[in-house]
């Protein structure tokens, strides 16, 4: 039997996995059946196919150095030799975004991820013991109610520092931005897993696997979890457009990575200063970060649509 | 006294109750029954008149809380299962007793393949390698006679009808073979056609597999074709228990009675089909007087003061009433 764990990492593995066809209906195969039917989720999945592709092997191919600096080209416009142009002390705008988008794309992952794993523990927990709840759903509400963007700066400034020392730059703030952003993004998940596991739980089969004995643990992962799949899901992918446009902010207030690591926030941040002089500059991390997220929304999309059994076979 | 001749399953004094907030609800109170092996007991009554909780409470299967069992034993094959740790209990279920749900469209997970759910129930306890438990979930389904048991297998439950639904759960329910099947209002979401297959392939089972079985049903009909034996319930309590035959013939409680003449039946004609009177009792406070004494035709004042018990009559019946239909005056004792 082949049931695959709730992984989210599913974004990922779906591009390439091929429909499992054999006389075993593995709940994967179907979904991607399914998703296949999502023209939107398709296009978003070529969509970020290719940004991933080109953020991934880009900087391999593309012949300009992102870090080098060319003084006699410096603040050009598109070009041929430049598509999208130079900064101000001559480095290339499209190779510094190719090799952001594999740093912008690793939090967003990394972060989303951390978020709806928060988001979902404490809102099964939540849902399905009713001593829990009371306590999980005020800690959600203080989460909620804190000021995030300032929280977020003063973590960055007491920890940054430390962080670097001892995991070096990149490392120690990679791993910084990835837990603040993760451990300020899991309520919405948690609150709407909550609800779904309330609902799911006083439905008859998870008595029914209870009377035939399925141990408590297993009434949660295999019965209730699944069933509360299609919201996780639509949570992962908001987070990961949501993880995205947060390190961008974090980046854009001179927060987030060092200017030496040209994340798409940060690239931003550089930019605006020369906005009316290259605006190439701030364009094009821009659109970037808005095909990024709208992509990725449209995956959550077909993935929820395709999770839920009833939409198969249609 | 050997195990032959015990029953298999013996209930006594069994209470349960619900604390919520607004009130203690006395949902099942001071039941008591015995089941003999092979034998089917019919569990009849209204809708809250706690069957399905004296049933879910024997395998603590009721939400704790609000739920409580206060009181009791359910001694079943010689462990009292009350008193049984989480573990063993879990053995239990699913295990020993087997359990059918009302519903067979919200009682299957609608994730999950239908040969998945036939093969958890095995896996649980432990049962067969995973070749055999496929093998022994399309036996399964070929023994509660769904055609095309291979494609079955790897349906999902929305693919499949309300009456094959409720044969997959009577399938999860004998996974393990067990000696004890509990069937809650398993007809009850079914139309007529399908209910008649259902209780004629529960009959079939019984023949064959000599399972004993519990029927919870507020469908007086189809206990009648079913069950050896039958108890009444009436707002949490046993109101009476008697061989099938002898309960249709001559009920000796008035509720019962009521029940039966509200029955339609196609031997007489009659314009007007009976009703009793009044609404069943909430249950916010423990028995003291006779439940039924507001919609009672032959009340008196004993019923007002004291809450009959459950007395024994010949032929193997019992009936809680202070008053005797047959001879038509009050109950002496």
């Amino acid at each position: 039997m082949t049931r695959a764990a709730p992984a989210n990492g599913h974004l990922a593995g779906a591009m390439e996995k091929p429909a499992a066809a054999g006389p075993h209906r593995s709940l994967w195969g179907d979904v991607w059946r399914q998703f296949r039917r999502h023209k939107g989720a398709l296009t978003g999945l070529a969509v970020l196919g290719l940004v991933v592709a080109a953020c991934t092997a880009g900087p391999w191919v593309y012949w300009h150095d992102p870090f080098a600096s060319d003084l006699a080209a410096r603040n050009l416009g598109m070009s041929l030799g430049h598509p999208f142009g130079t900064d101000n002390v001559g480095r290339d705008t499209l190779a510094r975004v190719l090799i952001g988008g594999r740093i912008s794309l690793a939090v967003g992952l990394a972060a989303m991820l951390l978020g709806v794993l928060i988001g979902t523990l404490v809102g099964v927990m939540s849902g399905f013991f009713k001593t829990l709840d009371g306590a999980l759903m005020r800690l959600t509400d203080m989460f909620l109610a804190l000021p995030l963007l300032p929280l977020l700066l003063v973590t960055i400034m007491l920890f940054r520092d430390s962080l670097r020392d001892m995991l070096g730059p990149e490392a120690g703030v990679f791993l910084m931005i990835v837990f603040v952003i993760g451990a300020t993004s899991w309520m919405q998940t948690a609150r709407v897993v909550r609800g779904e596991v309330l609902a799911v739980k006083a439905r008859e089969f998870v008595v029914a696997a209870a009377s035939i004995g399925t141990r408590r643990r297993n009434v949660v992962l295999r019965h209730i979890l699944p069933n509360v799949m299609s919201p996780v899901m639509v949570s992962a992918s908001l987070g990961v457009a949501t993880a995205i446009i947060t390190e961008s902010a974090l980046s854009f207030l001179g927060l987030g990575f060092p200017s030496d690591f040209p994340t798409w926030g940060r690239l931003l941040f550089d930019g605006q200063n020369a906005i009316e002089l290259t605006p190439a500059r701030v364009i094009w991390p821009g659109i970037m970060i808005s095909v990024t997220v709208l992509s990725v929304n449209f995956i959550g999309d077909g993935l929820r649509d395709a999770l839920d059994p009833k939409q198969r076979g249609r | 006294m050997t195990m032959g001749d015990a029953p298999l399953l013996s209930v006594a004094g069994l209470t349960t109750r619900f604390v919520t907030r607004d009130g203690v609800v006395h949902a099942v109170s001071d039941v008591g029954f015995e089941l003999g092996r092979g034998e089917c007991l019919g569990v009849v009554g209204e809708s809250g008149s706690g069957k399905s909780v004296t049933m879910l409470s024997l395998l603590r299967l009721i939400p704790m809380p609000p739920g409580e069992i206060v009181s009791g034993s359910a001694v079943f094959d010689g462990e009292d299962l009350l008193a049984l740790t989480d573990e063993a209990l879990r053995r239990v279920r699913g295990g020993r007793i087997g359990f059918v749900f009302q519903d067979p469209m919200t009682s299957l997970n609608p994730v999950l393949t239908v040969e998945a759910q036939i093969v958890e129930a095995l896996r649980v306890h432990g049962l067969g390698t995973r070749e055999a438990r496929r093998m022994r979930a399309r036996e399964l389904l070929e023994l509660v006679g769904i055609p095309a048991p291979r494609e079955r297998l790897r349906a999902y439950p929305h693919e499949l009808s309300g009456g094959m639904r409720q044969r997959v759960m009577i399938a999860i329910a004998l996974a393990c073979a067990p000696p004890l099947i509990v069937a809650d209002e398993p007809t009850t979401a079914l139309d007529v056609t399908v209910q008649a297959q259902i209780v004629a392939l529960v009959k079939e089972l019984k023949r064959k597999l000599s399972t004993s079985i519990i029927w919870i049903t507020h469908d007086l009909g189809v206990v009648a074709g079913l069950a050896d034996r039958v108890v009444v319930m009436y707002a949490g309590q046993i109101v009476e228990e008697a061989p099938v035959r002898d309960l249709y013939k001559s009920p000796q409680h008035p509720y019962t009675r009521g029940l039966l003449a509200s029955v339609p039946r196609a031997d007489r004609k009659s314009s007007v089909l009976a009703s009793i009177r009044g609404q069943p009792p909430s249950l916010d406070e423990a028995p003291a007087s006779c439940a039924f004494a507001p919609r009672c035709d032959f009340v008196h004042e004993r019923c007002r003061r004291e809450n009959p018990r459950l007395a024994r009559l010949p032929g193997g019946r019992r009936v809680a009433c202070w008053w005797d239909l047959d001879k038509g005056g009050p109950r002496d004792a």
